[in-house]
């Protein structure tokens, strides 16, 4: 008989008061006792709405059927024949729109904690520590993979798996992407990314750190030295900013910088670490989104006392997962909604204030969402002594600019056939935030998934 | 990893290595740059790339013994290795054959100013060269430069060259009557923007390199921005070198100092790795 209460099972946390001070992870992770209670509100159904709701098509019942058998290897099994990252996906993927959006159990109260599960099995196979990687025989095809985030490295390992040479080269001193530089400690743990990429190692997958393709080495280059194909995966990286005045005043970050001197260059254990940040007391960051939230939260944890979201629209519209917001309000972020800054001033070169103005919400815009439109004479000042710009990313142009044949759209983001990911240029795939502009790690992984089968089909003609 | 071929002390606070870096070897262009990390963990410091071997596949970087970062780099001995070159980075500087080019090098500015004015020398441009430095010590590479250029030197205590600035002897060579065709300025801030000074009411074309502060190099993060002509440009990817007619020099010195108290206070909890390297 099925579990038919209306909730998930409360996933641990760590008190808001107590977390905002420190870096460890906020959800702490099912028990094995929750989990078994919380797989047994699954009705595996027969339509299996969840499975087309997840980019990599995980067999979701399936997997929640072998933890309510305690069989954790099955599961671990299941999930991994469809995703190489479980331990990622199921603490940053935004369910409440993928396979828990499309649960059976969601229409009348919650749906199944598939998110909280897939990470319990991920975290409780990562514990055995004996997760055997099977060798390959070895097809004697190279393949390049450019950037190691979450496209590259899904890119990576499908292909390694199936006996590709793959090399994987990466522009930062550390692999993972987004999963090192940009998502804070507190919400992916680095030692757990760490490992997820040490099985890809495992399977065979060569890592070159510190090459920047489009520098180091071209496409057209890594062609000449005997790569069948390649793979782009190198993101959306390049920070934007609102060419507002007084931008450039110290103590104005894009959200890239701020969230790569924190997580990346490990700036919150200063002077432990070598890389400074400043916060100072107050900071504004402005934006709605997950970027957003996460240069609060990492501000909050740095010590500042006031921090605010600043976003011009509402609180519906706001873009980042609502987890990340209730996360945000009980750490003690403030949100200033309907407020649009204008001017940054500063004194003696240094941030010091954030000039706003109110908005209403008007008519519906080309995104569907209401337009905010500016109340005249509401403009205020929010003292600051930090100001971090999250309002978005736009892929790095370094590939594209010094690859011939490589199309892209008019904002930079390379065409590719959506079938398999190939590009104008023969031989050369690409997915990701580079394709898409800045979205989630699942569909980069989806995208890397889609190019490795159509890699794999096209050179096994 | 990347090996430490040869290290040689240029001075008393400024050393050159040159480093087994092939992807960057293979590839760079005078006016690029790495970005090098002495040990895991470390910040991730911009190092203009001096010179370069495609053969061997090894560059060199000239840095100054100033903080916490440069005390890693320089307490790795010959045949060690640091953990992170990553280049080339930047845009090649844009270098063509002239009539006369004036190259000004101030301190360990001089080291990215070399490769420029070998490759205009190359390319058939006639070169004067005017280097700068606090006293004798402080002035580099002056033997290379004068195999390829009219070498003049300035130093503020005159122990070497004239007593004074670079700027007075590059009023020295205008007033003489050298017509530039262009003046290449690399050095610190003050001393771009003095020579920038001079040269502007003169109309006489010059470009500055920028050494801003910068995480990734590759337009990731925009700590690097630096405004010219009124526009926010990246100095790591849309430089570093500039037309210094249209550099805001007061802006970029601001942002400079932006981490002046992090940097004394880890350079103070951090003695001891000076104090390793003097051992």
């Amino acid at each position: 008989m099925p579990n038919m209460s209306l909730n998930k099972v409360k996933m641990p946390e760590q008190d808001p008061n107590v977390r905002n001070k420190n870096f460890k992870e906020v959800s702490l992770g099912y028990t094995k006792e929750q989990a078994l209670e919380e797989a047994s509100r699954c009705l595996n159904c027969k339509q299996r709405f969840c499975v087309q709701g997840c980019p990599v098509n995980v067999p979701i019942p399936e997997f929640i059927h072998a933890i309510t058998e305690e069989d954790f290897e099955k599961a671990y099994e299941t999930i991994t024949s469809e995703n190489a990252l479980p331990a990622i996906c199921g603490r940053v993927c935004p369910q409440e729109n993928q396979c828990e959006g499309k649960c059976v159990r969601g229409k009348k109260g919650e749906s199944v904690g598939i998110g909280r599960l897939e990470r319990f099995v991920a975290d409780y196979m990562m514990a055995q520590n004996n997760q055997e990687i099977k060798a390959v025989t070895s097809n004697g095809k190279k393949v390049a993979i450019v950037g190691a985030g979450p496209a590259g490295l899904t890119c990576a390992g499908s292909l390694a798996k199936q006996g590709y040479e793959v090399t994987l080269f990466e522009a930062l001193h550390e692999v993972g992407g987004v999963l090192m530089y940009g998502i804070p400690e507190f919400r992916l743990p680095k030692a757990l990314v760490r490992k997820e990429i040490e099985k890809i190692e495992k399977m065979g997958v060569h890592i070159e750190k510190n090459v920047i393709v489009g520098k180091s080495i071209t496409i057209d280059e890594l062609m000449e030295e005997g790569y069948q194909a390649v793979f782009v995966g190198s993101g959306a990286g390049l920070p934007k900013f609102m060419n507002i005045p007084g931008e450039n005043f110290n103590g104005v970050y894009s959200a890239n910088e701020f969230l790569t001197r924190s997580n990346l260059m490990k700036a919150y254990d200063f002077p432990n670490s070598a890389t400074p940040i400043h916060v100072g007391k107050s900071v504004a960051v402005v934006g709605g989104g997950n970027v957003a939230m996460d240069a609060a939260r990492t501000a909050k944890r740095l010590g500042a006392e006031n921090v605010y979201i600043v976003y011009r629209r509402g609180e519906e519209e706001l873009p980042a997962r609502r987890e990340e917001v209730h996360h945000a309000k009980e750490e003690g972020i403030i949100f200033k909604l309907l407020c649009n800054p204008e001017v940054i001033h500063g004194e003696e070169g240094w941030v010091k204030e954030l000039e706003c103005i109110d908005m209403q919400l008007g008519e519906p815009d080309a995104s569907g969402r209401r337009r905010p439109v500016a109340i005249e004479g509401s403009a205020h000042c929010i003292p600051v002594d930090t100001v971090v710009i999250a309002i978005g990313q736009s892929p790095n142009p370094l590939i594209r600019t010094t690859t011939p044949g490589l199309e892209v759209t008019k904002w930079g983001g390379i065409i590719v056939n959506e079938e398999t990911m190939a590009t104008s240029k023969e031989g050369v795939y690409a997915g990701g935030d580079t394709v898409t502009g800045a979205a989630t790690v699942i569909l980069a992984m989806g995208a890397g998934k889609k190019a490795a089968q159509a890699i794999d089909k096209a050179l096994s003609k | 990893m990347y090996q430490i071929i040869e290290k040689i002390k240029l001075n008393e606070t400024v050393e050159k290595m040159v480093v087994h870096a092939p992807y960057v070897a293979r590839k760079c262009e005078p006016g690029q740059f790495v970005i090098v990390c002495a040990e895991e963990g470390d910040e991730r410091i911009p190092l203009t790339i001096q010179d370069y071997d495609r053969e061997k596949e090894t560059v060199s970087i000239i840095y100054q013994v100033v903080g916490y970062s440069t005390r890693k780099i320089a307490a790795k001995a010959q045949g060690e290795f640091l953990t992170s070159v990553a280049g080339p980075l930047g845009v090649a500087a844009p270098l063509t054959k002239k009539k006369h080019v004036l190259g000004i090098g101030g301190g360990v500015g001089a080291a990215p100013l070399y490769p420029q004015i070998k490759k205009l020398v190359e390319a058939g441009t006639e070169c004067d060269v005017i280097l700068g430095g606090r006293s004798k010590e402080f002035v580099i590479l002056k033997d290379e430069f004068e195999k390829y250029s009219n070498v003049n030197v300035a130093t503020d205590d005159g122990t070497l060259g004239k007593k004074g600035f670079v700027t007075d002897i590059l009023k020295e060579l205008v007033e003489a009557g050298n017509e530039y065709d262009e003046v290449i300025a690399i050095g610190p801030l003050p001393m771009m923007r003095a020579v920038v000074n001079y040269t502007k009411p003169l109309n006489i074309k010059t470009m500055v390199s920028l050494n801003p502060i910068m995480i990734d190099g590759t337009g990731m993060c925009g700590g690097c921005r630096v405004t010219v002509g009124g526009e926010t440009k990246f100095a790591c990817v849309d430089g570093p070198d500039f037309d210094g007619f249209l550099v805001d020099f007061d802006e970029a010195m601001r942002r400079q100092g932006m981490y002046k108290k992090q940097e004394a206070h880890i350079c103070r909890m951090k003695q001891q790795i000076g104090g390793q390297e003097n051992a």
